[in-house]
């Protein structure tokens, strides 16, 4: 039978509605499981009184009947979300022992749809990087392992803690959020699914910023469905988050009918890249067949500024980082460097920004800095800009000729070692996100579904990529894949 | 373009992070790497083109101009590493 930490978010919802298990035993099962799930360093912050708390109240109001499709089921949160009382230091000791006074919109959302918060969830410092590794908590680790090897590996980032407690059922789903990839690219190394919705259609406020333009949040979580039920609840206007789309939110889940007969999906030349790796080419063709054999209608489409994507990122997102940094000066909140006798304001911000924020951070800091300096503004930033519009426009011509979907590889590998990369320059890391980062730029929906295993024995994913707000249709395309690949494959746990 | 070590003693100051004088040389070439890579987008042709401003089109929503929050000092000063007498301290900034 399986466990209870082990159950979908869907089954788990059937049976607490059924009365078959109630959430206060759900809840006992992931932090009995937390507990000895030490090693993979997902849980940063554990909050098991509050997580009883609500579990017993999604219990009463299980009771009364009507409760909404997460009441009760327990969820871990990645440390970018602001939640109340509780360590929410973005995986940086800039905001060590920051507790804030407030909760995020997404959070705030999912608990009151009855969600039970177990936890915060490691990630990259400030979401700057593509394998956990830049987190003031250490490494989370994958709870996936290359055949008999014991080398520990990357969940991916920055939302690796978030997918490796739902890959080790640590949880039942996790929120994660995306600037670059950060859900999809860590879903696939992880062999689950991640979804990065439309942006604007989940608030970003209370979600410690990184690139405003491109941040989102989205669901973790073990297959379709219930990613189409978590997103569900995360969404919706905002008044307090200008960029929210007061849209109504449709029913996800209605969407996943199954039915994807004469759509048209687009397979972009651009994103075959030289030397990608064969098994990545074959999971692709073999993807792209499943949806041919689903009825779909395979169409061969060019985006031909994909290859500056990412050195487009590169200059919006650090730009837009410098900015949204700046508000951690030593003065409201965090830490503040020990000053030397005769030291001024400045040194005061100088060194606590030097303790406080770790070298990728600060790298990625200075680089935006310049980026927006005087004589530099129009060569980097606006150039940067101009070439995202046409990014965007290359997606809103495909999708103006009939696309429906684009399918693409998630990421150009399988998960890799941590510490692999520590020598590789900054580039090697940044490229992890070439199939991600479009999306982002162009604002679009993105999906990771896990779809096979290399012969290594680890989880590879398919990126869809959906038309803006349509994020049902989005989600179907993803079940029928799902439903094809049919990937059914565990960790074996070694933890 | 690349960047030498004034340039970077520069860039550290602007940002307000405190880098060691034996630390900048590397981070001169770091720097240099990065700007080289986002040089590739000097190969867009980009005239005429718009930078992009909004990722969606859509009017940014106002709101009636009414308070909407306040009187709570005690949480806006509850995380400030030097709070004194209901206000954030710093070190002296006049003369």
């Amino acid at each position: 039978m399986t466990k209870l930490n082990e159950l979908t978010i869907a089954a788990a919802r059937d049976m607490l509605r059924k009365g078959e298990v109630t959430s206060a035993e759900l809840t006992e099962a992931c932090l009995a499981e937390i507990e000895g799930a030490g090693a993979l360093n997902a849980f940063v912050h554990k909050t098991p009184e509050i997580a009883r708390e609500r579990a017993a109240a999604a219990d009463k109001r299980l009771k009364d009947g009507e409760a909404p499709a997460m009441c009760g089921i327990p969820v871990g949160i990645k440390d970018l979300f602001c939640t109340r009382g509780v360590p929410s230091q973005a995986a940086s000791n800039i905001l060590r022992n920051f507790r804030p006074e407030y909760e995020s919109t997404v959070s705030q959302q999912l608990a009151d749809a009855g969600a039970v918060m177990l936890g915060k969830l490691n990630m990259d410092e400030f979401a700057m990087g593509s394998s956990n590794e830049t987190s003031c908590y250490g490494n989370a680790v994958n709870p996936w392992r290359r055949g008999n090897d014991d080398a520990a590996l990357t969940p991916g980032g920055s939302s690796g803690g978030s997918a490796s407690a739902v890959a080790a059922d640590l949880c039942l789903g996790a929120t994660g959020t995306d600037t670059g990839g950060s859900i999809r690219q860590p879903a696939a190394f992880t062999g689950i699914t991640g979804i990065k919705p439309t942006y604007g259609r989940c608030s970003r406020w209370g979600i410690v910023a990184f690139a405003s333009s491109l941040d989102q949040a989205g669901p973790m979580t073990k297959d379709v469905r219930d990613a189409a039920i978590m997103l569900q609840a995360m969404c919706g206007h905002d008044p307090k988050d200008s960029t929210s789309a007061d849209l109504p939110v449709p029913d996800f889940e209605a969407a996943l009918t199954g039915d994807i007969r004469g759509k048209k999906i687009g397979i972009p030349r651009e994103y075959r890249m030289d030397g990608m790796p064969e098994e990545i080419e074959k999971l692709w063709a073999d993807g792209t067949a499943m949806l041919k054999d689903a009825g779909a209608e395979i169409v061969d489409i060019s985006l031909p500024h994909t290859k500056y994507a990412l050195p487009a990122y590169y200059v919006v997102a650090p730009a837009e980082a410098s900015s949204n940094l700046a508000r951690y000066d030593g003065v409201r909140y965090g830490h503040r460097a020990k000053l030397a006798q005769g030291d001024g304001i400045t040194e005061m911000y100088e060194k606590t920004r030097a303790e406080g924020f770790g070298h990728e951070v600060q790298r990625r800091v200075m680089i935006g800095t310049y980026v927006l300096s005087a004589g530099f503004y129009d060569a980097y930033y606006n150039r940067a800009r101009k070439v995202r519009a046409l990014i965007k426009r290359d997606f809103e011509t495909v999708f103006a000729d009939g696309i429906d979907a684009i399918l693409t590889p998630a990421t150009p590998s399988a998960a890799f070692g941590l510490g692999e990369m520590t020598d590789a320059d900054p580039i090697a890391m940044y490229l992890n996100d070439v199939f991600t980062v479009t999306v982002n730029l162009a604002g679009l929906p993105g999906i990771a579904v896990p779809t096979g295993l290399d012969r290594q024995g680890l989880p590879l994913g398919l990126q869809l990529i959906g038309r803006p707000w349509e994020e049902g249709d989005l989600l179907n395309h993803a079940y029928v894949l799902e439903r094809a690949a049919g990937f059914v494959s565990k960790p074996a746990k070694w933890w | 373009m690349s960047i030498d070590i004034s340039t970077a003693r520069k860039v550290a100051h602007l940002a307000r992070i405190a880098v060691k004088e034996e630390d900048l040389p590397a981070l001169a070439g770091e720097l240099s790497a990065v700007l080289a890579f986002m040089e590739q987008l000097n190969e867009v042709d980009v005239d005429g083109v718009e930078p992009m401003t909004s990722v969606t089109p859509m009017r940014l929503k106002r709101r009636e101009d009414v308070v909407t929050d306040g009187n709570i000092q005690k949480q806006i000063l509850s995380n400030a590493p030097d709070a004194r007498e209901g206000f954030f301290a710093v070190p002296k900034v006049v003369e």
